[in-house]
């Protein structure tokens, strides 16, 4: 614990902290941008070249609403819910590792700010907090809308959380560790957990869009069905919170995603090229991030190509659908596993 | 050292927050309490190298069973005018019942701070790793009699949650 490790490490959370929110605001952009892209429109082009400082200008606006408090709200749990959406999204960031370790003058730089040994336990436990935003700022408003936008939202979560639990598991088998940087450093090359596990990235991936709230499971938020879902009374910066939190979940969902199945800063065949450490560092964190960039394109593509569920058919997908799927991904992950003394049976 | 204090300090908080629990009018308020408080007890997980149970702790109580907790309160949207009225009798002898009760519990845990530990802290003893070679190994036995506990009472569950079988 040497003062250089701290600052090092404080340097660190900063910058991340920073890269989230960057990769947010632009993802609002990129998400204007990739619907026009899908509607064949053009999309913002007024602010700056391309539109490029639109995210500023958006950002702006929401801070110079008027901000509103319902007189019937809880006052004090109608600012805490919109707090914490944000809190939990922005702790997921601290167990990813971005890229392999920089050597500089002999001491290494870990570019993952913690490498607990339960990461992926402290991911899943923080998704799992993250419900307690969208139901307390629902029940805070005192509108029967966001109240049950609120109760979509949370027993959406935590129905697709089991499906995303048992998936996990089945990851955990394979690779025998739960630690983030353990499971990337087995991945080398093209290892990709996605080869060993296709069937648990796609229960994963699905649970991934009805855990950050994105169409087509978008349910909590249903225009048609509840005006503006559990942000119904929320206005200015804390309704961009909770927009904001949105983006920032996707972010964070595609750096697992691609952490999990793709093999996170690994790309195939890139050792033979370059033979620096140091320069693998950095071309591993332009590797992850284009897969991050990747992910979240893919989270929009679906948003702008499918219909929104209805909400039977959700909660029949979820627990009629992708728990025995999952299961199923379990049993089939454990015979593969256990197939030596399986057959030493016979 | 820093340990210590951490300790007093999450002890702290733990007794306020599990107070708060009790004397907050509102019931979604104690729930939310009860949730801080379940973090502080986490925390001291963490304090005793339990890393595994402090995750789980997390994530099965403040994630799970908590927001049913708050799911259904919520939806009972309990407030003044629903509440039970209590006779004055009741709340006494309920005071006088737990009061004693907490009689009881010091006195038992007066002649605590003697009891000298037999066998030495395991620092090792909460990593994920030991924690599974303990529970299917030693304990199997008693590990999946807890597992069929708990499926006999998910199946209990629909059961009862089931619209009754003509």
């Amino acid at each position: 614990m040497t003062l250089t490790f701290l600052i090092y490490k404080a340097i660190l959370v900063v910058v991340v902290f920073i890269i989230t929110l960057l990769v947010a605001m632009y993802s609002t952009y990129a998400e204007r941008k990739v619907a026009a892209f899908l509607q064949d429109r053009i999309g913002p082009n007024r602010a700056g070249p391309f539109g490029i400082l639109q995210p500023l200008a958006d950002g702006v606006k929401m801070f110079m609403k008027e901000e509103l408090i319902p007189g019937t709200s809880n006052k004090a749990l109608f600012i805490i819910g919109p707090s914490i959406a944000m809190l939990t999204a922005c702790m997921t960031g601290a167990v990813i590792p971005w890229g392999p370790s920089l050597t500089i003058g002999g001491e290494t730089y870990s570019l993952q700010i913690t490498d607990i040994n339960i990461g992926i336990l402290y991911l899943f436990g923080v998704v799992s907090l993250g419900v307690y935003g969208i139901m307390i700022g629902g029940w805070a408003s005192n509108n029967k809308y966001s109240l049950l936008g609120a109760i979509r939202a949370s027993s959406q979560m935590i129905s697709y959380e089991v499906a995303m639990g048992i998936s996990i598991i089945a990851l955990v088998m394979t690779t025998g560790t739960l630690s983030l940087s353990e499971i990337v450093q087995q991945q080398h090359g093209w290892h990709w957990n996605i080869l060993v596990q296709p069937l648990g990235f796609f229960i994963f991936l699905i649970c991934a869009f009805a855990e950050t709230n994105r169409a087509p499971f978008d349910l909590p938020e249903c225009e048609t069905e509840l005006v503006g879902g559990y942000h119904t009374e929320y206005s200015s910066m804390k309704l961009g919170f909770y927009l904001f939190a949105e983006y920032i979940n996707m972010f964070i969902s595609s750096a697992v995603i691609s952490t999990f199945y793709f093999g996170g800063y690994n790309m195939p065949f890139i050792d033979r090229f370059v033979h620096d450490p140091n320069w693998l560092a950095i071309l591993g964190v332009v590797f992850m991030f284009a897969k991050i960039a990747f992910f979240i394109f893919v989270f929009m593509w679906v948003r702008w190509t499918l219909p929104r569920f209805r909400y039977d058919q959700l909660m029949n997908l979820g627990w009629k659908i992708l728990i025995p799927l999952s299961l199923l991904n379990l049993l089939i992950t454990g015979v593969v596993m256990m197939r030596h003394e399986i057959m030493n049976l016979f | 050292m820093i340990t210590t204090y951490l300790f007093y300090f999450l002890s702290f908080i733990a007794i306020m927050f599990a107070l708060m629990v009790v004397l907050s009018k509102n019931p979604v308020h104690s729930v939310l309490y009860l949730v801080l408080t379940f973090f502080t007890i986490a925390g001291h997980y963490v304090l005793l190298n339990a890393q595994f149970l402090a995750a789980v702790h997390i994530i099965v109580y403040a994630g799970a069973i908590m927001v049913l907790f708050l799911f259904v309160i919520m939806l009972l949207n309990l407030n003044k005018e629903t509440e039970p009225q209590k006779s004055t009798w009741l709340k006494a002898s309920a005071a006088i019942a737990s009061g004693l009760l907490l009689v009881v519990l010091v006195g038992s845990l007066k002649g605590a701070e003697t009891i000298v530990p037999t066998n030495t802290f395991n620092p090792n003893i909460g990593l994920i790793e030991k924690l599974g070679k303990t529970l299917f190994g030693e304990f199997l036995l008693p590990f999946e009699v807890a597992s069929i506990l708990l499926l006999v009472a998910m199946v209990g569950a629909v059961m009862l949650g089931k619209r009754s079988i003509k």
